[in-house]
């Protein structure tokens, strides 16, 4: 066996130790914003904090949160710290609600970052003889390029396939023997079922390991890709704002997230009051950047909604563990008064026997009373000639839908492949109450 | 002896049984008899088929759920009385019918609780089965 760390003394300082270098890499943050960025030296001086002066990371409370809005009216370069002959790189979000949120890089941001990932990849295994299929999508978005330079760091062979073109996929897969595939956990599951409809057999394939994320994904979902791709799955965590993919990974426990300590700084508030909570509540992680040079941000309110957990791991690393997100604050949905997650939804589906992983929630207003439909698609696995066998599996479903989470949902059983497939982040809810279409 | 039904389901909406007729017609499959049984929002239409093997693997590969199962067919008389006569023999022997349809030839398809025994006595008070 071979080292278990990429750098042990970082992964396995002691937490007192980690928090005197995360205060340490604060104030540092806290200057470079405070001398050049206007916004930041507004709000650090109407708060009343002095940067120089910064003693305890408990302080932080006291600086107000960055939320989307403010990159959004920042935008396009508004926050950067840095001047541009400084950045060398620039990604965005696709920008569909409204102005797209930026994210600048210095050089030394694009190399932290390929650290991180080659870290994180090395945690989970990944070693210099690997192949990674990358299938994230290259380009404006993060997952891309942020998994190609920590893959080609650590020194594996990476394959930029990028999303789309499934048979392809399968073919690199097979022929260049992929060990590890890098994608959305929905996507996972497009090249699983392609796969079996192409008769790929993936216990004789080489892969081993799933990178997976960019969306919100569950511990039933995750059985199921195993299932499927005979593969270890692990959830990978991150957004643009504050890098891309690399915040967080699991580790092979499977039992929450690391996050990259030393270089973020995460904190879990109340979503309504904005009060810092204690690790094991859960609540909206709110991430502060440590090393970032480019374009640093304060209180970053993620709308992600997890746990912290800062007991030592199994797996002999300190850094604090996030529970697996179970989705945006943006995603609950509010039915008939009633929260309602999406990912609770999942978690009932995929825990019945032969259902296939592909569900839509159709959410609209009748006659001024909301109504949630779930779509879930038949498979030959529980098809029958008889009539009541069908009709059974819908009420079964139903009735397992309300007790877990308390209200009526209608079951549709539809074709096969009516729910469309992703190669990225999955679309799981139309909203028509908010003027979204099928 | 039985034989096989090829069972398909379908979303209730327009265009699909006709998409299973063209597809049939298409493999040049004839079609001996079906019918279809509707819920809320899908229905499943039950057939015989001139070829259950390449019916099932074309319909499968246009993106159909589909599943085969065993039936009774039976020929009937074309004359007043005779599906009471039929009918009449399965009960007397408890024998319950699930479903039953029509088909080309004054033939009957019939799914009961216990085939064998079905066709035993059927065969038993001299009524014709088919293949």
């Amino acid at each position: 066996m071979d080292d278990k760390y990429w750098d042990e003394e970082c992964e396995t300082m002691p937490r007192g130790k980690l928090e005197q270098l995360q205060l340490r890499r604060l104030k540092k943050t806290l200057i470079n914003v405070y001398e050049n960025v206007k916004f930041y030296k507004e709000k650090l001086d109407e708060s009343g904090v002095d940067p120089y002066n910064f003693k305890s990371l408990d302080e932080i409370e006291k600086i107000p949160f960055t939320t989307k809005d403010d990159l959004r009216v920042n935008y396009p370069f508004g926050l950067f710290a840095k001047p541009m002959n400084k950045v060398i790189r620039i990604h965005s979000s696709s920008g569909t609600t409204g102005n797209p949120v930026v994210d600048g890089y210095t050089k030394n941001d694009i190399a932290v970052w390929g650290s991180i990932v080659a870290r994180q990849l090395y945690s989970v295994g990944v070693r210099e003889s690997d192949i990674i299929q990358n299938s994230y999508g290259y380009g404006l978005f993060t997952g891309g390029l942020g998994l190609h330079y920590g893959g080609e760091l650590l020194g594996s062979t990476v394959i930029p396939v990028s999303g789309g073109n499934t048979e392809r996929q399968l073919k690199i897969m097979s022929d260049y023997s992929s060990t590890v595939i890098c994608c959305t956990p929905s996507y996972s599951l497009y090249i699983a079922e392609v796969g079996r409809e192409l008769g790929v057999d993936f216990s004789k394939l080489p892969l081993k390991l799933g990178v997976l994320g960019a969306e919100p994904w569950t511990d039933e979902m995750r059985r199921e890709i195993e299932e499927r791709l005979k593969i270890d799955a692990v959830d990978i965590y991150g957004l643009s704002e504050v890098m891309g993919p690399g915040v967080s990974l699991e580790c092979l426990y499977k039992s929450g997230l690391h996050i990259a300590e030393d270089h973020f700084l995460a904190e879990i508030v109340d979503p309504k009051t904005g009060k810092k909570l204690p690790p094991g509540k859960h609540g909206e992680i709110v991430l502060t950047s440590l090393t970032k040079e480019a374009m640093p941000l304060l209180r970053y309110r993620t709308k992600d909604l997890s746990a912290l957990n800062i007991n030592t791991c199994k797996c002999g690393r300190t850094h604090a563990r996030m529970a697996k997100p179970m989705g945006r604050a943006d995603d609950m949905l509010i039915i008939r008064g009633v929260n309602v997650f999406p990912s609770q939804i999942e978690e009932v589906l995929m825990k019945i026997k032969d259902i296939e992983p592909h569900y839509l929630i159709v959410v609209e207003r009748k006659n001024y009373l909301d109504n949630i439909e779930v779509w879930v698609e038949v498979s030959e696995d529980i098809f029958s000639e008889k009539m009541n066998g069908l009709e059974n599996f819908e009420s079964s479903i139903e009735h397992k839908l309300y007790s877990a989470i308390g209200i009526r949902m209608n079951v549709k059983l539809k074709e096969p492949k009516t729910i469309k497939r992703s190669i990225g982040k999955a679309k799981r809810v139309i909203d028509k109450r908010k003027g979204e279409t099928l | 002896m039985p034989v096989k039904q090829l069972t398909v389901f379908l979303e209730n909406k327009a265009g699909r049984l006709a998409e299973v007729a063209r597809i049939l017609k298409k493999q040049n499959i004839n079609l001996q008899g079906f019918s279809t049984t509707e819920a809320r929002d899908y229905g499943i239409l039950r057939m015989l088929v001139s070829d259950v093997e390449k019916s099932r693997e074309s319909l499968r590969e246009a993106g159909f759920t589909t599943h085969v199962a065993d039936v009774i067919c039976v020929k009937v008389v074309d004359k007043p009385g005779e599906l009471s006569n039929i009918l009449d023999t399965l009960s007397a022997e408890r024998i319950n019918i699930d479903y039953v349809y029509v088909i080309a030839g004054t033939r009957i398809v019939l799914s009961v609780s216990d085939i064998k025994k079905a066709e035993d006595i059927l065969l038993k008070n001299n009524i014709q089965l088919c293949n």
